[in-house]
């Protein structure tokens, strides 16, 4: 794949098994094969294939687990009669919206509606391309990876205001508004929370923001400040992906389903897709700049502890940070009530927004002078 | 001061969530006790709170006799006209004409659980059932006669 195999052998450890073997040894295979042309080809269908069916498993299993988390809080059961445990549920569902119409309405700007459920997954998809899901794995390795990754997230907003324009309808263009309005914001304090780790690292660079942490997390190493830009990320995001508490852009009992009430079908399945991929995207982000990607828990110079660290595989690493960090979310969603639009902004501008500022001094000065690990 | 009240404000908001999500979090890492009821399955054990109103019954005791004095009081009351009290003339062992019930009709279709009759009767004769089950093929099998046959007032009340 473009961008691989990165070397990185800083912290070899014996894993049994890990996605660089798999992914080097289908370029070797390949390149013996073909010519250098046809493997990129070659190589950037596997890409695409590969991240469709992440996506896809990523539904399924994000949409279980956002039931299952729910129904576990309101001491309820939660899906359990479709298959075992009720692990075919989302599949059904996923059946039920493919086979319906996708209406589009009469006054609806018909190019712009139907474009609106495309650019939100194609937002999504673009977001994967910086992630390292595991040591080495990684569709794109580029230089400013977490400015890419700062910039694509904001197009998301477009996608929203563009299902809300064209339906034509008073309550999507307002959840549209709403939207805009809550995006460009906390954009700012996600934006400020993450300059925190580049600070820190003095790379925008995924990868070595991921080596910088081969002697612990930043969360761990970087004291009370870092954690203060964790809560704020996690606040920031959560308010980006337009969740609970922060999800007045659909706000169901005012807005009916703000800027999707429209659409049906597939076309609504995209904008549902989106929704989770972009938690699990922003999740991994979050995962990879504080709690360090797929770096296994390392403790300074405990080579002992660190090297049993280093035998569960990266991408379970990956992976089981990226659901916690999604976990979490899925628990402020079914804790907290919705806030009000002025009371979001009020959050945003007045709170979170002076304390990353200052977050960000203080972080500053404590790279300069060298106070963390 | 300004800032140390900026200061406890975040602080003090913060707790609050956490207070919250500790709630959620205990129930969600608790999983016993569950609320709901898994229907179908327990159709034999189901346990349906007090406060569920499933129909209107007429209660009769085991000498089937009700305590309704065809007041027409629940027929004034309810809002869409689901009850429909058909009355006749008992003649009393001293010769007397007394009014009384022939038909409770109780239409199920139109009822819309309001409560407002069993809150109009005055001599408690109807309460709402507990019953859910309502489904049938054919609409009239919904309009319900609630006396039984040869059902008769109870002694004593007036």
């Amino acid at each position: 794949m473009p961008g691989l195999p990165l070397s990185w052998r800083g912290n070899e450890g014996e894993v049994m098994w890990s996605l660089t073997n798999i992914s080097s040894a289908i370029h070797d295979w390949l390149n013996q094969t073909f010519n250098p042309t046809w493997v990129m080809v070659i190589e950037m269908v596997i890409a695409g294939i590969a991240v469709i069916g992440l996506f896809a498993v990523l539904g399924l299993v994000l949409v279980l687990m956002e039931r299952r988390v729910a129904a576990w809080m309101q001491i309820r059961l939660g899906p359990n009669r479709v298959g075992p445990f009720g692990l075919m549920q989302s599949l059904a569902d996923t059946l039920k919206l493919l086979v319906k119409e996708g209406m589009t309405p009469d006054g609806a700007d018909k190019f712009l509606f139907n474009l609106a459920p495309f650019i939100a997954m194609m937002v999504a998809m673009l977001l994967m391309a910086p992630i390292a899901f595991a040591k080495g794995f990684q569709l794109w390795d580029m230089n400013i990876g977490v400015l890419y990754v700062t910039a694509i997230s904001s197009i998301m907003v477009i996608s929203i205001l563009m299902a809300g324009w064209a339906s034509n309808n008073k309550y999507s263009l307002m959840g549209a508004m709403r939207s805009g309005a809550q995006i460009v914001s906390y954009e700012l304090s996600a934006g400020l929370s993450i300059l925190t780790i580049v600070v820190l690292t003095g790379s925008l660079n995924i990868t070595d923001i991921i080596n910088a942490q081969a002697d612990g997390w930043w969360i761990f190493k970087g004291h009370i400040p870092v954690i203060i830009s964790f809560v704020i990320f996690i606040i920031a995001v959560t308010a980006e992906t337009n969740r609970a508490p922060f999800d007045l852009a659909e706000a169901e009992s005012e807005l009916t389903a703000g800027f999707h009430t429209e659409y049906s079908g597939m076309k609504f399945a995209l904008f549902f897709l989106a929704e989770y991929i972009n938690v699990f995207i922003v999740c991994a982000i979050g995962a990879t700049l504080f709690l360090g990607g797929w770096m296994p828990f390392h403790i300074g110079n405990w080579e002992a502890f660190n090297h049993v660290m280093d035998y569960i595989p990266s991408s379970v690493w990956f992976f089981g940070k990226t659901f916690f960090l999604i976990f979490v979310i899925m628990w402020f969603r079914w804790t907290f009530p919705r806030l009000r639009i002025d009371q979001l902004l009020t959050l945003e501008w007045k709170y979170l927004l002076p304390i990353s500022m200052f977050n960000l001094l203080l972080v500053t000065a404590l790279a300069i002078l060298g106070w963390h690990f | 001061m300004f800032i140390v009240k900026y200061i406890k404000e975040v602080f003090g908001g913060l707790k609050s969530l956490l207070v919250g999500m500790r709630r959620t979090g205990y129930y969600f890492t608790h999983h016993k006790e569950i609320i709901t009821e898994q229907y179908p399955d327990n159709r034999d054990t189901l346990v349906m709170a007090d406060r569920f109103k499933g129909e209107v019954i007429l209660l009769h005791d085991e000498n089937n006799e009700h305590a309704c004095t065809g007041c027409t009081a629940c027929e004034l009351a309810c809002p869409n006209a689901t009850i429909k009290i058909v009355t006749k003339f008992d003649i009393t062992p001293e010769g007397k004409k007394k009014k009384a019930i022939d038909k409770f009709v109780y239409h199920l279709e139109l009822c819309t659980m309001c409560n407002l009759c069993i809150v109009a009767c005055p001599t408690d004769a109807i309460k709402m059932a507990q019953t859910f089950e309502h489904s049938v093929f054919n609409r009239a099998d919904l309009t319900k006669i609630l006396n039984k046959p040869d059902s008769k007032i109870r002694e004593g009340i007036e």
